[in-house]
């Protein structure tokens, strides 16, 4: 186990390596001139320099880039060219909103999935059915859609909800609480359907196996059959499809954050694609990448648990 | 977004059979999805020679305009024409969709076909880079992206087609190294076939159809994030897209919230249109993996039905001894079939079983002794259910009980041994624990009390260290070991009737004569009535007091195991005494070699 932790580990800390590397070379070569795109074309080739000379960017890329590793690795990812904040602040300080977004996705999608899998799994007949029509419209309508249909719904025709804006968690719960509801919601409904068909699937091929008519034949109540045995054995697959999805969900939190105008990372994603900002962009793939990459690891963990062959062998 | 449909795709994959386009017309969502697709495409192939005026063609006398001939679905806030627009982006979205899949495509089946093929360092870097993409989140690449290239949805949609390549690749990787050493390319490798014709003829047709499966998926999601990076103003604006029409109706939506219907319209129809199609696709190839299967099912061919009287030998002089514990009085088992009808597998069934007595079942497959079993314990598969008859034990008609008051018998009153040993262990949960739950359920005891008692259980059957099975994973045991378990089990409440469904048939055969030992020595203990379920003659003679024979789901023959051998009456069961004269000898000899055996299979894997 202690092993496979170690591999895992490394493999990640290989992959954030890679996405560094390459995000780094194609963010900064792939940029054309960077001092001219952030002047404009009315300045001076002397300004333009000069601009250069200052952001470090006259110097051989090898040598720009150990300076930026250097850094990063001390957790300073550089400042935001536009700003001059440190990139490091301007994310942490809107990763509250984004992970308050994406872990209550997360959580709804694994909660609600789970319940509808197994009832459409168990029950079969017209729950089923609902299921696999909601699934085909959860997975085929892309969210932003959903959440467009959302606001029109609940926030500018009944009123229920605030179309826009973040209330601190700190500041007010029940605020906060509402103002994430609807971009959860919104947010969720890909990552239901697909983890919803998973859980189903597997739940059916569990309940086909030999030991649960086994465990019923030693009178077993139906509900600790279905939800300590076959449950446990059908988490797995659903389990890694979840972590499949928590990095759509990342990407996804972007569109959901513009339309409800909360001070997330995606808000800081957006403006800074649009001006160019180089390290701050760079900043946000690195961020992203790590989370995802931690996610998966506390996955295999649970994944681990889950299956004994694997945690043994 | 991305990801996970997919990796419903990477298991198995089905064969594809000629005629799918065929049989996905004669589906009607599948029918009605491709035609909507058709015409969009049509739509997006002609908008030139459709659209009444040019999509970008502003005019400040139409500024929201309403529905008029002029414009037949309004104008938007630049005064730019709604159909036009919408004519166009759907030639766009497709356009970016389908570049999508094919850069996907292109990288994912030919990445996939090498590393499958040829693997070695290959295989390892592509899978490993494929789990580096999966892990990227796709949106902020893209944002990152358009932050040096700019926004160019041809860049765009390249850049997410690499992204989404691992559902492609993993998918091929995955039927790859299944065909790979199939025998069929094993023989052409030996004819010489070169290694590019053995990929085209006998690979790439395996993957084909669950490819186009997949496109359709990429091709929605491609669709779902083109629009989504346009409706944030993210995309090339120069381009009439659905996008890039949403962002300007949700500016405008208390003016004219019509303006966000058409293009929202577009997305989602071509989205669920894809999934749908997708699903037709699947449904269809599944379907052909499962058909040849359904109708090889056996029973079918039992129309004939003998309606020859049960031949019962009359028991010898003295009448037998011990209350009546279970009486199933011609019962008859059925499954309902799709059509409504239901098919029967069990009919006319009786048979009794004494305390102490056992009862042996015997009948090749197929012939309902197991289906007969199950009834008793309520443990028909779905769709099947007892149709006639009655089961009546200690004086309670089973059939009339509900599941609940079946579920306390279950267990406590009758128990159940498997055939399978190893597939009849919950995987997740170790063997102790499998065995106290029961326990501490049906003699509400403590856990330690349950443990203690599982612990002398293990000891009883047989098993050298119960400490260390009790704490083992099912896969950490042997066969043999996985059966006295489960022996332990079905015992471990001291049950009335214990149901044996072929205990010996999957085992060793070294391990076998053991087995049955036990199960003798058990009834015997603990004064048990038990139905032997077998297919072997020679394991009635060991064990059995009874026994009814059992053909095409009726029992043919029954009686005392001395008369029947004795003289057997009907035409199958002498051709089973047939068998068994074969048998016999092999299995008397290993019942004197059963000593020394134990000591190997006693210890752990």
């Amino acid at each position: 186990m202690l092993l496979f932790i170690v591999r895992r580990l490394l493999s990640g800390i290989a992959m954030i390596l890679a996405i560094a590397v390459l995000g780094y070379m194609l963010l900064y070569v792939g940029g054309g001139n960077i001092a001219r795109n952030l002047l404009g074309p009315d300045a001076t080739a002397a300004t333009v320099a000069q601009k250069a000379h200052e952001l470090g960017l006259d110097r051989p890329l090898i040598v720009q880039f150990g300076d930026w590793a250097g850094h990063a690795l001390r957790g300073d990812f550089g400042s935001s060219w536009f700003t001059g904040q440190p990139v490091t602040t301007a994310i942490m300080t809107r990763l509250s909103v984004t992970l308050s977004l994406v872990l209550g996705a997360t959580l709804v999608t694994a909660v609600v999935s789970t319940v509808l899998g197994v009832l459409a799994a168990t029950r079969r007949g017209w729950v089923d059915r609902l299921c696999q029509f909601l699934s085909v419209l959860g997975s085929a309508v892309p969210g932003f859609l959903v959440a467009l249909g959302l606001v029109l719904a609940f926030a500018i025709g009944t009123h229920w909800f605030e179309p826009t804006g973040y209330v601190q968690f700190s500041s007010s719960p029940a605020g906060w609480l509402s103002s994430i509801t609807l971009p959860v919601i919104a947010l969720s409904l890909g990552g239901i359907a697909a983890v919803t068909q998973q859980i189903r699937g597997a739940m059916i091929d569990a309940l086909r196996q030999d030991y649960v008519r086994t465990l019923r034949s030693r009178g077993l109540p139906a509900r600790s059959v279905i939800l300590r045995h076959v449950l446990r054995n059908a988490a797995g697959p659903a389990l890694s499809v979840l972590a499949v999805h928590f990095a759509g969900l990342l990407g996804g939190a972007v569109v959901i954050e513009q339309m409800f105008a909360l001070p997330g990372v995606g808000e800081v994603a957006v403006t800074a694609t649009q001006e160019g900002d180089i390290p701050l962009v760079m900043g946000l793939v690195l961020a992203t990448a790590i989370l995802v990459i931690m996610l998966n690891l506390v996955v295999d963990l649970v994944q681990g648990w889950l299956n004994p062959k694997m945690r043994l062998s | 977004m991305t990801g996970p449909q997919i990796l419903a795709l990477a298991g198995p994959v089905p064969r594809p059979r000629a005629g799918t386009l065929r049989r996905l017309l004669a589906n009607p969502t599948g029918a009605a999805a491709l035609a909507f697709l058709v015409l969009m495409i049509l739509a997006g192939l002609f908008a030139p020679l459709l659209a009444p005026h040019n999509p970008n063609t502003a005019s400040a006398a139409d500024v929201l305009a309403p529905i008029s001939s002029a414009h037949p679905l309004g104008a938007d806030s630049a005064g730019r024409d709604v159909l036009s627009r919408l004519l166009y982006g759907t030639r766009y979205s497709l356009a970016g969709a389908a570049l999508a899949v094919a850069v996907a495509a292109a990288i994912g089946i030919s990445s996939g076909l090498i590393a499958g093929y040829y693997g070695k360092w290959f295989d390892a870097l592509s899978s490993w880079t494929a789990g580096l993409l999966q892990s990227l989140p796709g949106m902020v690449v893209l944002l990152a992206a358009r932050a040096v290239l700019g926004p160019s949805i041809w860049l765009m949609m390249t850049i997410f087609g690499i992204l989404l390549s691992p559902a492609f690749f993993r998918l091929v990787y995955a039927s790859v190294t299944a065909v790979r050493n199939e025998l069929y390319v094993d023989a052409a490798r030996v004819f010489g076939i070169s290694d590019a014709r053995i990929i085209g003829r006998h690979i790439l047709i395996v993957v084909r159809a669950p490819a186009l499966v997949q496109a359709a998926i990429v091709a929605g999601i491609a669709i779902g994030i083109q629009s989504g990076l346009e409706f944030l103003g993210l995309g090339d604006l120069t381009l009439p897209t659905w996008g890039s029409m949403l962002n300007d109706g949700f500016a405008n939506i208390y003016q004219d919230p019509l303006l966000m219907l058409w293009p929202s319209l577009g997305i989602a129809l071509t989205c669920i249109s894809l999934v749908l199609l997708a699903n037709a696709l699947r449904d269809i190839l599944q379907g052909t993996a499962t058909a040849p299967r359904r109708a090889a099912k056996p029973g079918q061919a039992r129309l004939v039905m003998e309606s020859d009287p049960v031949l019962t030998h009359a028991d010898p002089s003295e009448s037998p001894t011990g209350e009546e514990l279970l009486v199933i009085s011609h019962l008859a088992v059925g499954y309902d079939q799709p059509d409504g009808t239901v098919k029967t597998v069990v009919e006319d069934a009786s048979l009794t079983v004494r305390r102490g007595e056992v009862h042996g079942l015997i009948g090749e497959s197929g012939s309902g002794k197991t289906q007969t079993a199950w009834s008793v314990l309520h443990l028909l598969p779905q769709g099947g259910r007892v149709v006639g008859g009655s089961i009546v034990f200690n004086g309670t008609d089973l059939t009339r009980l509900g599941e609940k008051a079946v579920s306390r018998l279950r267990g406590k009153r009758i128990a159940y041994v498997p055939q399978e040993p190893m597939s009849n262990l919950d995987p997740s949960f170790t063997i102790g624990s499998q065995l106290v739950e029961p326990i501490m359920l049906h003699l509400r005891v403590s856990r330690s009390q349950a443990r203690a008692r599982a612990l002398r259980l293990l000891g009883r059957v047989g098993i050298a260290e119960p400490e260390r099975t009790f704490a083992a994973y099912p896969h950490q045991i042997s066969g043999g070991m996985a059966q006295r378990v489960l022996i332990a089990g079905a015992i471990s409440c001291e049950p009335d009737l214990l149901i044996a469904d072929e205990p010996t048939t999957a085992l060793d055969v070294t391990v076998q004569a053991d087995v049955l030992d036990l199960l003798r020595d058990l009834q015997r203990d603990m004064h048990m009535g038990m139905i032997l379920v077998t297919h072997n003659f020679g394991v009635v003679a060991d064990l059995c007091d009874r026994v009814s024979v059992m053909r095409h789901g009726r029992i043919v023959e029954t009686g005392p195991v001395g008369s029947v051998f004795a003289a057997p009456q009907h035409p199958y069961t002498r051709s089973l005494f047939e068998a068994i004269l074969k048998d016999a000898q092999p299995r008397a000899a290993l019942a004197d070699a059963a000593g020394p055996q134990q000591a190997g299979e006693g210890a752990l894997r």
